[in-house]
């Protein structure tokens, strides 16, 4: 990391540490934060949290690994997550995975190598009455066929 | 995001109701008066486990302390549930009014929704939707006008752990901890978020109370049958015609569901979502209800076509990837019930090892540290037992398919 990014980064979280406090609750919200910027949580931004929050960086790893969508290492720019549970699966998410995989050129799990798409599975994204559902980032799309999915991929940027 | 009110038919949660009229009503009320109202109505939780709702705001009321909160669990992970989503989007006057009464009635001046990580796409409305109750003053200090009555609603994000529906492991996430489920006692009802009594409800929970304050409990015991009262919201998903959220009495039974939502060749229903039981065709003339089918909701159909070892398969696959990990019997019990799906798959199954991870889901339920692991055999039980032939595949020998 250049020197510039990271005094950018401890800036940020500085910032945000302002705006939420440096409680313990405050954690779950910095990180969610970081995250969305950054799409993950890099060593030196454990740190300087952990320092402002005055508790050990381990203790934000712990927390990180824990949920599924904080990550500490990189991931590509968007990130696809199809659904794997039962109404989902039922209803073909296995042909969708299939479509999207050949498309991309990678396996469920993996980056692209242009970093534009990391594909990930979900567990039940709450949608199961128009399955099979799909997320782009923060955003979600139903009633997905294969064709649909690989579209809506193409117009990401 | 576009907000499409649907045309939604019900006799409880989808009747009629203005915004802020449950709060209105509140507030000419005394808080034991309120809590008599819930306790007369028999309101229990709707997220699955049933507890009845005056009892867990009547103990977090007489809690004493200076700092108490109300926090809506709108985290709904249960695979096949999606009525909270409904409930946030189309009908959140239900929601945050039941949130204002609550804080009213508990004494907490914060309310927390704790909305699941994949609901991030809601959150947006939400917070506009807090803002207009500001500006009504439905929120704030000095609500309509009463004296002290100071309350407000911060919505929390979730970063995308199923555990986190268990109340206990809910404050440990909103704590900036990780989700896992705490000993009991104590309870939140005393010691809940940040050490202080906190009543943690579930979204359709929330948006019942509004109802029962403006129209009365005997109006809200009208519904249902004697032990349960009121109506529920089933999310209902799988081989059907016409998914979607219904909102049916307490003590309908299987098949009027399986009519109504026009599904067809039904083998079996999974209710409860992955935690819960699967049914089959032989008992769907059992009601829907606390005192027999009991469930948070989900409802998942299966029509003879489906393969039941593969959907046991995708629910034991589910608890291994969502088990927080803490205690044994489920981070380890989860694996061996999998694995032994696994076995049946490849035909290479003894029946005494079948029994054994029979006994040792049985141990599970009853050793695991929460719910999620107290659940999760239940589909494995159920689906052995009462799909027995299909799963171990007897018409090939009991080979499953291989010879
Ligand atoms: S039962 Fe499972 S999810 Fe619950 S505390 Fe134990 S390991 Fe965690
Ligand atoms: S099972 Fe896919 S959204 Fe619920």
């Amino acid at each position: 990391m250049f020197i510039e990014e990271k005094t950018s980064l401890a800036e940020e979280i500085e910032f945000l540490v302002i705006k939420y406090g440096n409680d313990r609750s405050a954690l779950l919200t910095i990180l969610h934060d970081i995250q969305k910027k950054h799409r993950y949580i890099s060593d030196y931004a454990q740190q300087e949290i952990a320092r402002h929050l005055n508790i050990h960086p381990v203790e934000v790893y712990s927390v990180i690994s824990f949920y599924s969508f904080l990550n500490s290492t990189p991931k590509g720019r968007n990130i696809v997550r199809i659904c794997q549970t039962i109404s989902c699966d039922m209803k073909g998410k296995d042909v969708l995975v299939r479509a999207i995989e050949r498309e991309l050129g990678i396996k469920i799990g993996d980056t692209t190598k242009d970093n534009k798409f990391t594909v990930e599975y979900a567990n039940c994204l709450g949608l199961c009455d128009e399955s099979p559902a799909m997320s782009i980032n923060d955003r979600v799309y139903t009633k997905l066929t294969p064709e649909k999915a690989i579209q809506l991929l193409s117009e990401v940027k | 995001m576009e907000i499409i009110k649907k045309n939604r038919k019900g006799e409880v949660i989808f009747s009629q109701y203005k915004r802020g009229d449950g709060i209105k009503k509140t507030v000419t009320l005394k808080r034991e008066e309120i809590l008599l109202e819930l306790k007369t109505s028999k309101l229990k939780g709707r997220g699955g486990a049933g507890f009845p709702t005056s009892t867990k705001w009547m103990l977090t009321a007489a809690s004493i302390s200076d700092e108490k909160y109300i926090i809506c669990n709108a985290d709904e992970g249960e695979p096949g549930t999606f009525k909270d989503r409904v409930l946030l989007v189309e009908y959140p006057e239900l929601v945050m009014d039941g949130m204002v009464i609550a804080g009213y009635t508990i004494g907490a001046k914060k309310g927390i929704i704790y909305l699941r990580g994949e609901y991030e796409y809601l959150l947006k409305s939400l917070q506009d939707y807090l803002q207009e109750m500001r500006k009504d003053n439905l929120l704030g200090k000095d609500i309509l006008g009463k004296e002290g009555f100071e309350f407000d609603i911060e919505i929390f994000l979730g970063s995308g752990a199923y555990v986190c529906g268990e109340e206990t492991a809910l404050i440990e996430s909103l704590e900036g901890n990780r989700g896992e489920a705490r000993n009991r006692p104590p309870y939140p009802v005393n010691t809940g978020y940040n050490g202080k009594p906190t009543s943690v409800n579930n979204v359709e929970t929330l948006a019942a109370i509004p109802h029962i304050i403006c129209k009365g409990a005997s109006w809200f015991l009208n519904v249902g049958t004697d032990k349960s009262a009121g109506s529920k919201l089933f999310s209902v998903s799988g081989d059907c015609e016409k998914p979607g959220v219904y909102e049916l009495p307490w003590g309908t039974t299987i098949n009027e569901l399986l009519n109504l939502v026009d599904a067809k060749n039904t083998k079996a229903v999974q209710i409860g979502g992955a935690s819960g039981f699967c049914i089959p065709k032989s008992q769907f003339d059992r009601k829907l209800s606390y005192e027999d089918v009991s469930t948070g909701g989900s409802v998942i159909i299966f029509n003879e076509s489906r393969n039941m070892l593969k959907v046991l398969k995708n629910f034991m696959e589910f608890f291994v990837e969502e088990s927080c990990g803490q205690c044994t019997p489920c981070r380890i019990g989860n694996v061996k019930l999998l694995e032994g799906v696994e076995m049946i798959e490849k035909g290479e199954h003894t029946f005494t090892y079948l029994n054994k991870l029979k006994d040792l889901g049985k141990t599970m339920q009853v050793a695991s540290k929460c719910g999620l692991g107290q659940s999760s055999p239940n589909s494995f039980i159920s689906i052995l037992e009462n799909f027995k032939d299909e799963v171990l595949n007897y018409s090939n020998g009991g080979n499953n398919g291989r010879i």
